[in-house]
C-alpha cells in the first residue's frame, strides 16, 4: 500500500484522459496515467470519477499534496505491469480489474 | 521449486532442458536449499524468455532469483545484435539501478564516537522516501546533458573529484545515450529528482568491514577489517520508470506486429535491429546515465556531511555497479569472439581478472561486485572471476532477495519495534516512514550470506569482505 486512502483528503481535483484498444491496456494506461500525476505533483489520491465510453477513459481524481507525517507513505509506484493483468465481468455483472505494479 | 525436473550439472548448477517453444536451455546458479525454497514462477519465467528469438547460451538465473514481471528478477540472458531482441521488462523499470561503495578511511570506534550525529546529519542532507525532491531543479537543456554524460556530467558539474569516474562502470557515461528518445513525461519526472534515494528497497549504509575472506584483493579494493565504508543503493528514479513504462508498451505493439510469439505479454521487446529497438537502447542509455549520475550527486552529499561531522575522512570510490541493464559486450560463444546485448535483470557484471574494461589498479583482482544485503544484515564485496565468462556471460547475483511480500512483512513487524531492535544492536535507522521499514525488515529477506556462498560455490565470484551495517538512512 502506498498509503491509507483513509488519511488523504480529496480536496485538490485533476483531470486525467488516457485511451487503449482494449480494457486491459486501458487500466494499464489509466495507473500508469495515476502514476504520472503523483510522481510529478507530489500527491496521493483518494477519490475517482472515471467514466469509460468505446475505449476512451475520462476521469477526474481527487487527493492532496503528500504530507509525510500524516500520509505515512511507504513506497513510491515505478509504473504499471502486465502482470496479472485483467479486466473481467462476472456473471453478477461485478466488474474486477487486477495489474501488479512496481513499488 | 521442483528440482527432480532439472539436472544438476555442477555443485551449484542446475540445468532445464529446452521444450516446447524454448531456442535455449535454462541454467540455474543456486545451492539445493536455495532451489526448494525458491518460486517455481523462476524457472517457467526463466523458460519463457528462453523462447525469445536470438538467445545465446542459456537463460540463466542467478542464486537470489525471484519472481519478476516477464523476466525473474535475478535473470541473465544475451542476445544476437542481427536475430535477436531487447526488452524493457528484461531491464526492468528501474533502469541501472544499483550500489555504489565509498572508503571512507575511518576506523569504526571514531565512526561510533560520532554515530547519531552522523545518522542525524545524513538524514538531514539526503532527499529521501516518497515525495521528497532535490537541491537540483534541471532546465531541459540541462537534462539532457546529465542524459548524455552520466556521472561525468555530475563530476563537471562540481558534484565529485574526476578520479571518481575510473572506478564507475562504463568511466561514469554510457557510450550511445540518445536523450531524445526520452519522452517528455519521463524528463518531467526527473525534473528535481536527481540526487535522492528514492523509496521501497533503496538506501544508504555507513558499514564496518566485518571480515575479510581474501586479504590480498581486499588490499588492492583498499577495503581492511574494522574500517568503515558508505554505500548507496539507488537507481533512475522517475525517468527510468517511465521510460520502462513507455517502451513496455512500444514493445508490446511491436511484437505483435512483427508476429514475435509472447509467452506472457510482459516479456514485449523488440528485434535489436528495429527503429524501437534502437530507440530503447538510446533512451535506457540515457536513463544508465540517469543513475549514475544520481548516485554520483549523493555521493557529494555524502561527502558535505563527513567533512562536517568527521572531517578527517577521506572518502574515496571503491567501485560503482548497475545490475539492470542492457549492455553490448564482447564474449566468447564456443571459440569465436561475439558481440552480444546482454539483459542483467537484478544481476551484476562481474568481469574476470584482466579485463580491459577494469581500470588498471584494480584489473589483476577482476571487478569488484557490490552486493547489498537488506536493511540491519550482511553486505558483500566480490570479485569476478575468469570462469564466470563461461558460466553467465560474466555475471553474478545482486542482493539478499525478498522472501515474503510487502504486505506480508507489513502484517507481521512494527517498523517502530524493527528500529528499537535494531538500535539495541547498535544499528540506527533513520526514514521518513514507519511502515516502510516494516515492509523492509530484514526478516523480510533471504539470508544474503547464503545467496553469496552459492554465488561463490557456483563460480561466478568470490568473496573478498563481508560489511555490517551501522547507519542506515531509507527512504
Amino acid at each position: 500500500m502506498v498509503a491509507d486512502p483513509a488519511r488523504v483528503k480529496p480536496e485538490q481535483e485533476v483531470a486525467i484522459e488516457c485511451s487503449a484498444h482494449d480494457h486491459e491496456l486501458l487500466l494499464l494506461e489509466w495507473l500508469d496515467a495515476l502514476i504520472y500525476e503523483m510522481a510529478t505533483r507530489r500527491m496521493l489520491f483518494s477519490r475517482f470519477d472515471v467514466a469509460i465510453e468505446e475505449g476512451r477513459l475520462r476521469a477526474r481524481a481527487f487527493g492532496e499534496t503528500v504530507d509525510v507525517a500524516r500520509h505515512q507513505p511507504a513506497v513510491e509506484v515505478k509504473g504499471a505491469t502486465c502482470t496479472e493483468l485483467s479486466v473481467t465481468r462476472g456473471e453478477d455483472g461485478v466488474w474486477s480489474a487486477q495489474c501488479v505494479v512496481d513499488v | 521449486m521442483d528440482v527432480s525436473r532439472l539436472e544438476r550439472v555442477g555443485e551449484c548448477a542446475w540445468r532445464f532442458a529446452p521444450q516446447g517453444a524454448m531456442r535455449a536451455p535454462v541454467v540455474l546458479y543456486a545451492t539445493r536449499e536455495l532451489l526448494e525454497r525458491m518460486d517455481d514462477k523462476v524457472l517457467e519465467q526463466a523458460s519463457n524468455v528462453a523462447t525469445l528469438p536470438g538467445i545465446v547460451g542459456a537463460s540463466y538465473a542467478m542464486p537470489d532469483a525471484h519472481w519478476g514481471y516477464g523476466f525473474p528478477i535475478g535473470g541473465v540472458a544475451a542476445f544476437d545484435p542481427d536475430e535477436g531482441v531487447v526488452s524493457a521488462g528484461g531491464v526492468g523499470f528501474d533502469i541501472s539501478c544499483g550500489v555504489r561503495c565509498l572508503l571512507t578511511s575511518l576506523r569504526e570506534e571514531e565512526v561510533r564516537a560520532r554515530q547519531k550525529e552522523l545518522a542525524d546529519a545524513l538524514f538531514a542532507k539526503i532527499p529521501a522516501g516518497v515525495g521528497s525532491t532535490g537541491r537540483l531543479r534541471l532546465s531541459g537543456r540541462e537534462m539532457d546533458a546529465m542524459l548524455a554524460g552520466g556521472a561525468r556530467w555530475a563530476v563537471e558539474k562540481g558534484h565529485g573529484d574526476p578520479r571518481d569516474l575510473e572506478r564507475v562502470e562504463e568511466r561514469g557515461s554510457m557510450a550511445g545515450a540518445e536523450p531524445e528518445h526520452v519522452s517528455q513525461k519521463a524528463k518531467e519526472r526527473q525534473r528535481d529528482q536527481v540526487g535522492t534515494l528514492g523509496s521501497g528497497n533503496h538506501y544508504l549504509e555507513v558499514q564496518k568491514v566485518a571480515g575479510i575472506s581474501d586479504a590480498k584483493t581486499a588490499g588492492v579494493f583498499g577495503l581492511r577489517e574494522g574500517e568503515v565504508v558508505v554505500s548507496i543503493h539507488c537507481g533512475s528514479r522517475g525517468l527510468g520508470h517511465q521510460v520502462g513504462t513507455d517502451y513496455l508498451k512500444e514493445m508490446l505493439a511491436e511484437a505483435r506486429e512483427r508476429g514475435i510469439r509472447l509467452p506472457e505479454r510482459e516479456l514485449a521487446c523488440a528485434p535489436i535491429a528495429s527503429a524501437v529497438g534502437r530507440r530503447y537502447l538510446g533512451a535506457m542509455r540515457a536513463g544508465m546515465n540517469c543513475a549514475m549520475a544520481n548516485r554520483q550527486v549523493l555521493t557529494s552529499l555524502v561527502r558535505q556531511v563527513f567533512a562536517a561531522v568527521l572531517p578527517k575522512a577521506r572518502l574515496e570510490l571503491l567501485y560503482d555497479v548497475s545490475h539492470n541493464t542492457c549492455k553490448e559486450e564482447l564474449h566468447e560463444v564456443a571459440g569465436t569472439m561475439r558481440r552480444l546485448f546482454v539483459h542483467r535483470k537484478g544481476a551484476t557484471r562481474a568481469f574476470g581478472p584482466g579485463h580491459a574494461e577494469l581500470p588498471e589498479d584494480l584489473r589483476p583482482e577482476g571487478q569488484p561486485v557490490l552486493i547489498g544485503g537488506s536493511m540491519g544484515t550482511s553486505s558483500w564485496v566480490l570479485a569476478g572471476t575468469a570462469e564466470g565468462e563461461r558460466l553467465a556471460f560474466s555475471s553474478a547475483c545482486h542482493g539478499a532477495g525478498r522472501d515474503m511480500s510487502r504486505t506480508e512483512a507489513a502484517r507481521r513487524w512494527n517498523g517502530r519495534d524493527v528500529l528499537r531492535d535494531l538500535e539495541a544492536r547498535g544499528i540506527l535507522i533513520r526514514s521518513p516512514s514507519p511502515r516502510g521499514i516494516a515492509e523492509e525488515a530484514p526478516g523480510a529477506y533471504k539470508d544474503v550470506s547464503e545467496v553469496v556462498e552459492a554465488t561463490e560455490r557456483a563460480g561466478l565470484a568470490r568473496k573478498v569482505a563481508r560489511l555490517e551495517p551501522l547507519v542506515c538512512v531509507k527512504g
